[in-house]
């Protein structure tokens, strides 16, 4: 409950009254219970001058400025007055709290502001979540309830489910007195039975006693004459060779019946032996084929290779014994791995086939017929033309053949004929034999170019090889000298004519393999330049590096 | 398809004879021996009192007429029809009579299973077999007549004896595991013998000839067991029809089930051919009613053609649920049948008792189901192709075969409620029998 704050001013007491009026007992209840308001309003503006003249008269200046200049000091404004303990007013002060106050109004109006959206909507928060909680609580409630009763229910179906189970039980306790009733009635009826029986063989045995004494007459047989026997023979006295003959004659009978059946099994196995031989061959037959594709997979290979030995053997065997345990078990065996595989195959070009119906075998079908049919064209184009030109050697053979309009004049034609080829020939000849001097005459000069190559190529490397032992001296040597830096140059100058050398010697093979250069020219030059360059390099060489350049031009001469 | 005209007959009494030349046929105390293809009489011989069993003698030429409330047979010899033999059980009652596989001895089977008698009719000479036990199949020879067994029970167990037929010689005596033997059957090799136990014991052992058991096969407990039994031609497979209304196929290697045949009352699969037999009246123009109507007319009016119809599948079939409080309930496979070629299994579940189911047997699926519109009487396979014929009772002849159906109304005037029926062994022909007549019907070799 919220209320206005009084502000229990000390005032004077002739307006006591209005203020007391005016703060008091206004109580305004906001619906929650926790908030406290702090309502600071405006006073209206009616009330405005009340207030202000119930406050301040003109009698009571000095007291109200003084109280003010307190409640003011108290704030921790400063001072109205100009100085302490003074009686004029600082304006700049006064403004200056005015001021102030009035931002302190704005602020805490502006604070009051929010405070009350912040009320609002903890006010409607707390709507919100008073309903969320009534509604969640019926919701307990509905399932609490339905708990119960389900629960009830779950009550009920065990004590149903007992009872059965106990019905259950009980029919089958009953079900096995029943049936222990029956047995014991049984056996009870059987004494009976038995006893009964006892007494109804007594009678018999008396009654047959009886007529057997009785020596009816009556029981006989009347017959005009004895029948002759249904096959012819005479009857025979019952002794004890025929009871052997008879037990023997059953005997036959009772072998003859088993032997006949064991024929039958016999070819009934001999013919499934075989159709299981027929199968294997066939599957057999129907998987290497496909060999290639299984090589991939390691178990079918050894597999296979087994399979092939023991059909080899179980042919063998077979032919030897009709029926043995392991060689039936191997057989079978076999035959369900083969079958298995079989099986396997098929289902996997089941599966290809169905891929290549839905893949893209339509296209490969294009592409081919197009090729096929590019491919003919050729073909026939390629005949065309064979074809013509046969046509056109023919025509011109038919015109040869077919305009002799003399003898001598075709056999002059065919003389020209004839000697325009030998001359033809001949020129042909003459050609040959001059390419074929010049080639000879090219293969000897390469062989010496050659020959002499590899003498030069000898000589260069033994030159290069001194030339630079002497390099490796002369750098130790003027080293030790202090024109370290004059002999950079030299020795770059002379690398560089190293380089030039090197470069000249490659050079000078290359003449080596034109035909015919004038490479004589060539090499006199070089060694011009050379001996140019030895002649520069020479000033500060040591003498031994001269020779070797020496050397080369005599060489190269 | 020719049909003969009615024939007076009394007891279902009318079989062919083995070689397929005559058939006899009983009127009370007199039989007639007719010719197979034209149905004259060849003889009549007269008994002492009405017949109640006849049996052809396997080389066909002799006939044994059993009456069984004066304990007599009588044997008549088609050859010499002077010749005339009784025999006279006198006190000891009879209750059942059969001929031995090489024709020459009777098989009397005293009243109260006192004793088997086996009279001669070469030798004077009189076998006697002791305990001979009271059930179903008590006596069963091989197929090629050579052995015969014999259920025995002494001192409340079952035994088996093997005897050879040529000179009645014990081979072997054994007992069974069982605990009230039902009924033995030879394998048709002759080399095993199955046995099985009543029905309150769902329990089949098979036995090689020389008594060795070479198998027992038990498909479950406490519920009401084997109903019916019978061996594939070839003794390849044994199928065992049980009170749960399946069908059990035995192989004979290993003597395992290899496979179980279910009778639901929805037939579901597909593949299933499903032929209903159905009704239809013709229809009659008005304009051509007459007063008083002719014999013809009213017959046609009132005579209903019925034929078959296939049915889409799934279908779901006339079930019948047995009284629960009684004994021996028409529940569970009762009729089982091979085919000669082996290829088919034709069975009746009594739980539906209009319709024949048909087996493919080289698939092991279920191939065929007929729908009759009346419980099924009775079923035979022709004894020379893969052909079925089935009698329901009323006057029409149904006949299956892998091409098709076909329904047959016998065309005789009245009431002809076929019962029960026997094939020709070729396989031409076949005798319709009822309670008071009989027709034999005669196939064209291009029918059906």
């Amino acid at each position: 409950m919220g209320d206005w704050k009084t502000i229990t001013v000390p005032v004077l007491s002739s307006d006591s009254k209005n203020i007391f009026q005016y703060t008091s007992d206004k109580s305004i209840s906001s619906p929650s219970m926790n908030s406290q308001v702090l309502r600071l309003s405006l006073p209206s503006s009616k009330s405005m001058h009340g207030f202000f003249s119930a406050f301040c008269t003109e009698e009571n200046i000095e007291q109200s400025v003084s109280y003010l200049d307190r409640e003011l000091t108290t704030l921790g404004f400063p001072s109205i007055y100009a100085e302490s303990k003074g009686k004029e007013l600082n304006l700049t002060s006064i403004i200056n709290c005015m001021n102030e106050l009035l931002v302190l109004q704005h602020k805490n109006l502006r604070a009051q502001e929010e405070v009350e959206m912040q009320h609002l909507k903890l006010g409607s928060d707390m709507d919100h979540l008073q309903n969320c909680y009534g509604k969640l609580k019926e919701q307990l409630e509905l399932s609490k309830r339905e708990i119960v009763g389900l629960q009830e229910r779950d009550r009920q179906l065990q004590n149903k489910n007992r009872n059965l189970h106990q019905l259950l039980k009980n029919e089958k306790d009953e079900v096995q007195k029943l049936q222990n009733i029956i047995s014991s009635r049984a056996t009870q009826y059987n004494h009976d039975m038995k006893r009964k029986e006892r007494e109804y063989n007594k009678l018999k045995e008396r009654l047959h006693q009886l007529v057997m004494n009785k020596k009816d007459k009556k029981i006989a047989m009347e017959v005009l004459n004895y029948v002759g026997r249904a096959d012819g023979k005479r009857g025979a006295w019952r002794t004890d060779k025929t009871e052997a003959r008879n037990e023997e004659e059953m005997y036959k009978v009772l072998l003859s019946d088993y032997e006949q059946r064991q024929k039958q099994l016999l070819v009934e196995n001999a013919e499934l032996k075989k159709v299981l031989q027929q199968m294997k061959k066939e599957i057999i037959s129907l998987l290497p084929p496909q060999k290639q594709k299984l090589k991939e997979r390691s178990e079918d290979g050894p597999v296979l290779s087994d399979l092939e030995e023991d059909i080899g053997e179980l042919n063998k065997e077979n032919m030897w014994e009709l029926s043995c345990e392991t060689v039936r078990e191997q057989l079978t065996n076999s035959i369900r791995k083969q079958w298995r595989m079989l099986k396997n195959h098929v289902e996997k070009l089941d599966n290809q086939v169905s891929r290549v119906h839905s893949g893209a075998l339509n296209e490969k079908d294009v592409i081919s017929r197009e090729d096929h049919e590019i491919e003919t064209e050729k073909l026939e184009l390629e005949i065309q033309q064979c074809k013509e030109m046969i046509k056109t050697q023919q025509q011109l053979l038919q015109q040869q053949l077919m305009c002799p309009c003399d003898d001598d004049t075709t056999l002059l034609l065919q003389d020209c004929y004839l000697l325009e080829e030998r001359e033809r020939l001949q020129e042909e000849w003459r050609l040959f034999r001059e390419q074929r001097k010049n080639f000879e005459k090219e293969r000897r000069s390469f062989t010496e170019a050659a020959i002499r190559l590899g003498l030069e190529r000898k000589a260069f490397e033994e030159d290069r090889g001194a030339w630079l032992k002497q390099q490796f001296l002369s750098i130790s040597t003027d080293y030790k000298h202090s024109e370290n830096v004059t002999t950079p140059s030299a020795f770059l100058g002379s690398s560089d004519q190293d380089n030039r050398l090197l470069k000249s010697t490659s050079q000078q093979r290359k003449p080596h393999c034109m035909l015919g250069g004038p490479f004589s020219a060539e090499p006199c030059q070089i060694s011009q330049y050379i001996a140019h360059n030895s002649s520069s390099a020479a000033l500060r060489k040591p003498p031994g590096d001269s020779k070797p350049n020496q050397w080369l031009e005599s060489d190269k001469e | 398809m020719n049909f003969s005209e009615l024939f007076k007959i009394s007891g279902l009494l009318g079989r062919f004879s083995p070689d397929g030349r005559c058939l006899a046929s009983c009127m009370q105390y007199r039989l007639a021996v007719r010719d197979a293809g034209s149905l004259q009489v060849l003889q009549l011989y007269t008994c002492l009192d009405q017949i109640q069993y006849i049996e052809w003698s396997s080389d066909s030429l002799f006939i044994l007429c059993a009456m069984y409330k004066r304990g007599i047979v009588q044997v008549w010899s088609l050859e010499q029809p002077d010749w005339h033999c009784k025999i006279d059980e006198g006190s000891a009652g009879l209750v059942a009579s059969c001929w031995s596989p090489d024709g020459r001895h009777i098989l009397n089977t005293t009243e109260f299973h006192l004793r088997i008698t086996v009279w001669s009719l070469c030798t004077k000479s009189v076998s006697y077999i002791k305990y001979p036990k009271a059930c179903q199949q008590g006596i069963a020879f091989t197929k090629d007549g050579r052995y015969m067994a014999v259920a025995e029970r002494r001192d409340c167990k079952d035994f088996i004896s093997i005897f050879v037929c040529s000179d009645w010689q014990l081979l072997r005596h054994f007992d069974t595991e069982t605990q009230d033997l039902f009924g033995i059957e030879w394998a048709p090799n002759g080399c095993v013998l199955a046995a099985w136990d009543t029905c309150l014991e769902y329990k089949i052992l098979l036995y090689s000839l020389d008594g060795r058991l070479l198998s027992a096969y038990r498909a479950y407990e406490w519920s009401l067991g084997i109903k019916s039994v019978a061996w594939s031609p070839s003794s390849q497979f044994l199928a065992i029809g049980s009170y749960d209304e399946k069908v059990r196929i035995l192989n004979h290697v290993t003597w395992k089930k290899i496979t179980e045949f279910e009778h639901p009352a929805t037939v579901v699969n597909t593949k299933t051919i499903v032929y209903k037999e159905v009704e239809k009246s013709p229809s009659v123009e008005t304009e051509r009613l007459s007063f008083p109507p002719t014999r013809a007319l009213a017959s046609s009016l009132f005579s209903t053609q019925s034929k078959y119809d296939i049915s889409e599948v799934p279908l779901s079939l006339h079930y019948v649920k047995p009284a629960a409080d009684r004994a021996n309930p028409k529940m569970g496979i009762g009729m089982l049948a091979f085919s000669l070629d082996n290829c088919f299994l034709a069975t009746k579940n009594d739980n539906i008792p209009n319709a024949v189911w048909i087996w493919d047997i080289q698939k092991l699926k279920l191939f065929v189901v007929l729908e009759q519109l009346c419980a099924i009487q009775c079923f035979q396979w022709d004894p020379r192709q893969p052909r079925l014929a089935i009698c329901t009772g009323n006057s029409n002849v149904y006949l299956w075969s892998p091409a098709g159906c076909v329904s047959v109304q016998v065309p005789v005037e009245g009431d002809f409620p076929i019962m029960s029926m026997s094939w020709h062994s070729s396989g031409d022909s076949m005798v319709l029998l009822s309670k008071d007549n009989f027709c034999v019907c005669y196939l064209e070799r291009e029918e059906v």
